[in-house]
């Protein structure tokens, strides 16, 4: 955190720094539906956040990213249910709980000060009935009850203006406001308690080029500013490219890949991210030639067994029909120990116990 | 017409509503359990109409010496002051009543689907004049217009009743049907269809009608619905001919010659449960529509008591979190249901309880 | 602005639509029996009477449409609403504002009161979703289909002639003259208690199940979940913001089935002889008094549209986005 920017946009990947984790998500398993049939939406899915960076997760939309951050902050709506894991928060002093255990009035309490999110669409996050300055100041009042009413004004007042928004705002009510004047107000919202943690949910999927950019600056700012840490959800890679220090994709309710945002970008590892890199545009450096993943995501309800890529997969081979990937340190000499994927391409442990012949990394999948 | 049709309006994707899992929603709304006991019930009735005269064990007009008997086995609903039949009089009205409610909704629909769906697919100053229409149709009182109307007929037929009823109901059903439509104008299919030159009709009977289908059903169901109530409601007031049996007839004469005062019970209660149970099924069958339609009422899965036994308690903001047999994590399809459930929300979920009590 | 100056186009249109069928009706009913009612009169009536007894009924035929319509304005605008047949020759007016109190009384305490309850039990049930609330549905919709005529007499025989806790019928006791006694008050509160228990039991599922629905669907909008993530209390997320926004359908939907809720409430007047508007319009259709008819007609839309206005600023009361300039 004591790294002063030299550019709005910081330089990412802070790697060399001791990892200090603050969120751990183990092994979370979450299902859809109460009846007898659920679908099960996120099998054992683990992903670590450090204290101070920016985590990136992406994927197709339906891949289960952000039910991800909805069930790891016990938010998500039912039918949602979650049925295993653990998702670890520690604290600025070091204490140590487990979200999915603790007590809802625990939860309550806890809520906005650890953890606080940015929802997707801003203009359904706000309560259009009451004025912007009442809905900031009521989580403070929440949390601070020695505070007076006053004081939550002026505080929130500040924190507009954080945001680069007026204070006068404070008495608009949310349709008055622009749609990118909304997710300001909700990013200055989700600061009132100074999280440690701040989950964005598609934050900048509204708005347009520009103002994206905008709001991307600006939590890239006020993250330098504050240090809190932040869980950046998109489907737009190129985007995470620009903000991100790690980025984790996911595929189908699992992590196929993680590992720091330049590893991701310049030497993906998994056929999916090198897929998905290859269907954004790039905000800046080199034009690349564009291209779609061809095919749609498995149904969720009827998983098929082995890898669940394979059937748009360009690197598939035998195996991939019966063995499921697991997350591995890729095949390739000489990289980051830290990064992980889950492709049978790079796990010939796996593949040779499965009974089949192991197949090695395409050359595309190896780039150093 | 207890089925909030307002609620339609705010949710304009019905034709989302239909791709949210597969194409097995299709017919969802009769395998809801509620929509069955709807339709099981509505379908007594109708065989009670059309077989009734085979059924109905007396002439529901002649007299006889039993006067004012209670039920008993000859009379099973006891029989009014000049010993005619109560059930049997209940029986042969049914067809009255079923004849009237669905003249009265098809007729209602009808010009319901007309003025809202042309008032929305036309826009402009059309559909200024045509919801206006409707929205003052929806405001004045529909009853009192409606006595007024047919207590100024010489003569009040069945028929008639559900012409009236028609002619004055149908202002609900319109003004769902423009929004719905006005939406739907909006949709990329539609829009295509008109940039390749599709005729108006076309559109509007291929494109636009086939997804309106779940909501003129609904507003066809309420419209039953009132005018069941209006035709029997009538009758009671001695609107019509009182020799032409449905059950407001058979409260007419009650509430007369003194059914209340002489604790008559027979002779008034089983009619009104009838109606009663006629509007109950026909808003049970809407219950299933409108869970069509809006996929946020679908409580699939959400029955209270096997929610309760997993220990599963739906809330928005407190996700449930239910370790079933702990460690194997929901892995494979080998969940045991038999094994015993680790049931961890369970004791969050009564802390608020009692925090909720003490509130 | 825009919202209340298209409300009061609205509701201008309305009247005068409302007006208008009044003056159609009876021109396109054959008028035969009107006539013959008219001759029972000839003689004990003046010739003022008696011409907006024509101009009210239609019987004026050698007078152009257009002249009969103007005509019939102004005897409304003079608040003529023509001689009763029933209680010739007291004027229509002079019942239907007689009557008219005991409704608004009667009708409009009863039915705001189920509006409130309603709304609440609504309120609990649709957050309470997937619980033992549920099972409050089914009754809710067999209670909305229950004729509310049917009810009053199910109530009467019941609490009245069984157990005799109330006056089957009536407004107030007779031996008394009205007055603004507390006697008197406490003897209209006894005998209308049973009439508004009745609208009450009979009007508040539609509510009930209205207002569940709207919060389900309101309980899944974002803001919600956000309040939730804020770690608000259960009450405030519950009151201030899922049911906040849910009542505001809740309220238009008010204004928009009032018609209908008057209309059957109307007729429990008739079968608790309760000296009303409603009571007074069933006695003129049993009677065939068409004056009477017609004015309590105009009377009750008025009443309805009235209440209408109301329910539209309290809309907008609740409701900034209406408030919106331009």
């Amino acid at each position: 955190m004591s790294a002063v920017p030299t550019r709005s946009v910081w330089t990412p990947g802070q790697v060399g720094r001791v990892a200090e984790p603050v969120l751990e998500i183990k092994n979370l398993s979450v299902d859809y539906g109460f009846d007898a049939n659920p679908t099960h939406v996120l099998r054992d899915v683990s992903l670590t956040l450090n204290r101070g960076e920016v985590l990136g997760l992406a994927g197709e939309s339906g891949c289960g990213k952000s039910t991800l951050a909805y069930a790891a902050t016990r938010l998500l709506p039912p039918p949602g249910m979650i049925t295993g894991g653990e998702v670890i928060f520690t604290d600025r002093s070091g204490d140590q709980v487990d979200v999915l255990s603790q007590s809802d009035q625990d939860l309550r309490a806890s809520r906005w000060q650890d953890m606080a999110i940015v929802f997707q669409g801003a203009m359904n996050s706000l309560n259009p009935v009451h004025r912007v300055g009442r809905q900031i100041s009521d989580a403070l009042l929440a949390h601070l009850p020695n505070m007076t009413k006053k004081q939550a004004m002026e505080r929130s007042a500040d924190l507009l203006d954080m945001v680069g928004i007026s204070p006068d705002r404070l008495r608009s009510y949310p349709h008055q406001l622009s749609g990118g004047m909304r997710q300001r107000v909700m990013i200055a919202m989700a600061l009132a308690l100074d999280p440690q943690v701040l989950i964005m949910d598609e934050p900048t999927t509204a708005l347009d080029v520009v103002m994206q950019r905008q709001i991307v600056e600006q939590i890239a700012e006020l993250r330098d500013r504050l240090g809190f840490s932040v869980i950046f959800i998109t489907h737009d890679v190129s985007l995470l490219i620009e903000i991100a220090d790690r980025i984790a994709i996911m595929y189908a309710g699992e992590i196929v890949e993680e590992a720091a945002a330049q590893d991701v970008y310049r030497r993906p590892r998994h056929p999916y991210s090198d897929a998905l890199l290859h269907s954004f545009p790039p905000l800046r450096g080199p034009r690349r030639e564009l291209g779609g993943i061809p095919g749609s995501p498995p149904d969720l309800a009827n998983r098929p067994t082995g890898c669940p890529f394979r059937d748009r997969c360009a690197h598939v081979f035998d195996a991939c029909a019966t063995v499921h990937p697991e997350l591995v340190t890729p095949a390739v000499p000489g990289d980051d120990p830290r990064r992980q994927v889950a492709c049978l391409r790079h796990d010939p442990a796996r593949v040779a116990a499965g009974g089949y012949e192991p197949v090695s990394v395409p050359l595309e999948l190896s780039i150093r | 017409m207890a089925i909030d049709l307002t609620l339609l309006e705010d949710t304009p994707d019905v034709t989302t509503a239909e791709t949210t899992t597969s194409g097995k929603r299709r017919f969802v709304f009769l395998r809801n359990s509620k929509s069955f006991t709807g339709f099981a019930i509505i379908a007594f009735f109708v065989f009670l109409a059309i077989f009734g005269k085979m059924i109905a064990p007396y002439d529901p007009n002649a007299l006889s010496t039993d006067l004012l008997m209670a039920p008993s086995s000859s009379h099973w609903f006891g029989t009014n002051q000049l010993g005619q039949d109560i059930l049997s009089q209940i029986i042969i009205g049914t067809r009255s009543v079923v004849i009237v409610g669905l003249v009265a909704g098809v007729g209602a629909t009808a010009i319901g689907v007309l003025v809202g769906v042309t008032s929305g697919y036309i826009g402009g100053i059309g559909d200024e004049g045509l919801s206006m229409l409707a929205n003052v149709f929806l405001v004045i009182p529909q009853l009192p217009l409606i006595i007024i109307i047919a207590g100024q007929l010489p003569s009040a037929g069945g028929l008639t009743v559900a012409a009236v009823i028609a002619l004055t109901g149908w202002a609900w059903g319109a003004r769902v049907l423009r929004a719905q439509t006005l939406s739907l104008r909006r949709r990329d299919f539609v829009e295509a269809s008109r940039a390749s030159g599709e005729s108006t009709w076309r559109i509007i009977t291929a494109e636009i009608m086939p997804n309106l289908t779940a909501i003129i059903a609904s507003g066809f169901v309420a419209t039953v619905v009132f005018a069941v109530l209006t035709q029997t409601t009538l009758a009671f007031i001695g609107i019509g001919d009182p020799y032409d049996w449905n059950w407001g007839t058979i409260l007419y004469g009650a509430q007369n010659n003194g059914a209340l005062d002489r604790g008559a019970w027979w002779w008034f209660v089983p009619a009104g449960l009838c109606i009663a149970l006629v509007g109950m099924a026909l808003t049970l069958v809407n219950f299933g529509i409108d869970e069509f339609v809006n996929p946020r009422l679908r409580s699939i899965g959400m029955n209270a008591r096997t929610l309760r036994k997993r220990g599963i308690r739906p809330r928005i903001g407190f996700t449930p979190v239910v370790y079933e047999a702990p460690g194997a994590s929901a892995r494979k399809t080998e969940l045991n249901h038999s094994e015993e459930l680790a049931v961890q929300g369970i004791d969050s979920a009564n802390g608020r309880h009692s925090k909720e009590n003490r509130a | 602005m825009r919202f209340f100056v298209r409300r009061i186009v609205f509701y201008a249109v309305t009247f005068w639509a409302a007006v208008t069928l009044n003056f159609f009706i009876p021109r396109m009913l054959p008028g035969d029996p009107v006539s013959a009612l008219m001759a029972r009169f000839q003689g004990q009536i003046d010739s003022h009477a008696k011409h907006a007894l024509e101009v009210l009924l239609g019987l004026d035929k050698q007078t152009s449409l257009w002249q009969q319509y103007v005509d019939y304005w102004q005897l409304l605008l003079h608040g003529d609403l023509g001689r009763s047949f029933t209680y010739f020759p007291t004027p229509v007016a002079q019942i239907v504002s007689q009557a008219l109190p005991w409704t608004i009384g009667l009708v409009g305490f009863a039915t705001i009161i189920a509006f409130s309850l309603g709304t609440i039990i609504g309120r609990s049930i649709g957050w309470k979703r997937g619980t033992w609330a549920d099972s409050a549905l089914p009754i809710s919709a067999f209670f909305s289909a229950v004729p509310y005529f049917w009810l009053a007499l199910i109530c009467i025989s019941f609490f009245a002639v069984r157990l005799g806790w109330f006056p089957t019928n009536g407004s107030y006791d007779r031996s008394m003259v009205p007055n603004w006694s507390w006697e008197f008050i406490g003897s209209v509160i006894y005998y209308g208690f049973l009439p508004a228990a009745t609208i009450v039991i009979a009007s508040i599922s539609g509510w009930i199940l209205g207002m569940r629905n709207m919060m389900v669907t309101v309980s899944s909008e974002d803001y919600v979940t956000v309040a939730q993530a804020k770690g608000l209390k259960e009450r405030k997320v519950k009151t201030q913001y899922a049911s906040r926004n849910a009542i505001l359908p809740q309220v238009s939907s008010f204004a928009l089935s009032l018609g209908f809720v008057v209309g059957g409430t109307l007729i429990m007047e008739s079968v608790f002889s309760y000296q009303g508007i409603g009571a007074t319009l069933f006695t003129a259709v049993s009677s065939h008094d068409y004056p009477l008819m017609q004015g309590c007609f105009l009377v009750i839309t008025l009443a309805v549209l009235v209440m209408n206005i109301i329910a539209d600023f309290v809309y907008a009361a609740l409701d900034p986005r209406t408030r919106q300039e331009g």
